[in-house]
């Protein structure tokens, strides 16, 4: 998974080795990266986001859902690949 | 404890966007208009809302006439009706001591009704019907011509009157400047003013004792206004010299230009606007230069823009958040072009009524309109929005509560901030009722 190949550091930056662009994320960018890459769909990140932050589980999964849509336009993601 | 959220965001890194834009964060938030915070302005009036607050209003206009009455001693500040008429923002200008500067058989009425005598207006315009030029001719207002056709309804009033009729010549010119308005009035390079002033003085009905000379809108260039006051000077003079008339104003019109952000003038408005002190010293040598000492038309000036599209804000809200196919996040908003007009000529100041934590993105902010030109703004750079934030819009305090439109929903209230701290309504949204009021079914219909 390209995912995988992504290095991602600790304060959200983030290179890719492929094409050479890199990328910056916030905090809950970051959750969501770690969390696909531990292989959790949007539902359950978006369950785990409401549990850490003030926010609801149906807010919290339209923004995953958004911001997997973003990370696969930038061709860091390819949609429905954690169902593999 | 849950930890305070952020919406989640990656942002491609672009050489110098992240420094950029984060400089410019801490502008972006505007809790309060005047003190009154705008959330409760929002919940008390609703959204969209136009906002103007008395305080500026007032400041604007005494900065300004104090500006130029130090470059020349007799100036008179004409309120141009079309920039903002709403009977509160007029009073206040007419308070503070502008006569009114009108241009339609509309804008004339509203003034008069508004208490403002026929002497204290300046009639203006490219069409002047005759029942109301009948009237401003009895009514003594400063009427400055537009056409050859104007002055033979005037010659014609004047026939019935019995009295010679005072006008004034709108002139156009070359003053350096692009566009040119050269569609209003009389040119002076091409000898046309002089021709239609002997014809004027042949009639033996008109007398000329004023000259006009409104360029445009929006004028970077101070000088502009050097050349169009030198130019003035020395048509007068051949005027009085030659036909034996006293021009008693040079009025300059309108056209300086706000702190806003004119589409394809890629300095902020701090620096591409110049200060307005520069056009009352360009005005104000070049008139007393070419003047003789003693002898001082009035200046007239119509500033419109520039008085009192600052004083004025729009609180819109978020009501729906989309993602482009280019990946750019847009924003539907419940205002859109049918209230910001001039939208299409200028990027407005977008501020948040409330910090939001994350990285400002480009993004899209559309109204509500279904129409594709309905853009307020194509690239913002705000951080991710949720439905219901409400941003604040500026400046669009000039020509946006005249030229709105109601196209498929209602014009919104209008508040006004007073001195005092008071919120009050100078107008009021519009109803149903308001919009099919005028309407007719045919009996056939029914
Ligand atoms: C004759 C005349 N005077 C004054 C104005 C006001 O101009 P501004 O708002 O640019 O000062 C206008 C605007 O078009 C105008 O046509």
């Amino acid at each position: 998974m390209k995912l995988n190949r992504l290095a991602i550091s600790e304060e959200g930056f983030i290179f890719d080795p492929e094409t050479g662009n890199s990328y910056t994320v916030n905090e809950t960018g970051l959750l969501i990266l770690k969390k696909l890459r531990e292989g959790l769909g949007p539902e359950e990140i978006a369950e785990a986001m409401s549990e850490e932050y003030e926010v609801s589980p149906e807010e919290a999964l339209r923004d995953v859902q958004d911001f997997l849509e973003t990370i696969a336009r930038f061709g860091l993601w390819e949609e429905k690949a954690w169902l593999k | 404890m849950r930890k305070p959220y952020q919406k989640p965001t990656i942002l491609k890194l672009q050489v110098g966007f992240m420094r950029d834009k984060k400089s410019g964060l801490s502008r972006m938030v505007r809790r309060e208009i005047d003190g009154v915070p705008v959330r409760e302005l929002a919940e008390r009036f609703g959204s969209p809302l136009f906002v103007f607050s008395e305080r500026r209003l007032r400041e604007q206009f005494r900065y300004l006439k104090r500006l130029f009455e130090g470059h020349y001693p007799r100036v008179e500040f004409s309120w141009s009706y079309k920039t903002n008429y709403l009977d509160a923002i007029c009073r206040i200008f007419h308070q503070e001591g502008a006569t009114a500067e009108v241009v339609s058989d509309f804008e004339y009425e509203k003034a008069r009704r508004l208490g403002i005598p026929g002497d204290e207006i300046v009639f203006n315009g490219p069409y002047k019907p005759k029942e109301t030029l009948r009237r401003a001719v009895l009514e003594g207002a400063r009427i400055n011509v537009d056409s050859m056709d104007e002055i033979l309804d005037l010659e014609e009033i004047a026939r019935e009157t019995g009295e010679k009729v005072r006008i004034g010549l709108r002139v156009n010119m070359d003053t350096g400047i692009y566009p040119r308005w050269d569609r209003f009035g009389f040119n002076l390079e091409s000898g046309e003013v002089l021709n239609v002033a002997r014809r004027i003085a042949a009639g033996g009905r008109l007398e000329v004792v004023g000259l006009h000379c409104h360029q445009g809108t929006f004028i970077l260039e101070p000088e502009a206004y050097g050349r169009a006051a030198e130019k003035l000077v020395q048509l007068a003079r051949k005027l009085e010299e030659e036909f034996g008339w006293t021009i008693e104003y040079l009025d300059l019109g309108g056209g300086f230009p706000s702190r806003n952000r004119l589409k394809g003038l890629y300095l902020p408005p701090e620096v591409a606007v110049p200060p307005l002190s520069e056009y009352a010293e360009r005005i104000g040598r070049a008139l007393l230069s070419g003047l003789p000492a003693g002898d001082y038309p009035l200046l007239i000036l119509e500033t419109g823009r520039a008085l009192v599209d600052e004083a004025g804000f729009l609180i819109t809200t978020v009501r729906t958040v989309k993602r482009l196919p280019d990946g750019r996040r847009a924003y539907v908003l419940d205002a859109g072009v049918n209230l910001l007009f001039t939208a299409f000529w200028y990027h407005f100041r977008v501020e948040i009524e409330k910090e939001i934590p994350g990285p400002p993105e480009p993004c899209v902010l559309y109204g509500p309109l279904c129409m594709n030109i309905d853009v307020v703004e194509e690239t913002a750079y705000l951080p991710p929005l949720s439905r219901g934030t409400r941003l604040i819009l500026s400046p669009v305090g000039a020509y946006n509560v005249t030229q709105w439109m109601q196209f498929i929903t209602y014009r919104p209230r209008v508040v006004l901030v007073t001195e005092a701290g008071k919120v009050e309504v100078i107008r009021e949204a519009e109803t149903l009722e308001d919009i099919v009021r005028r309407e007719n079914l045919p009996e056939h219909l029914r």
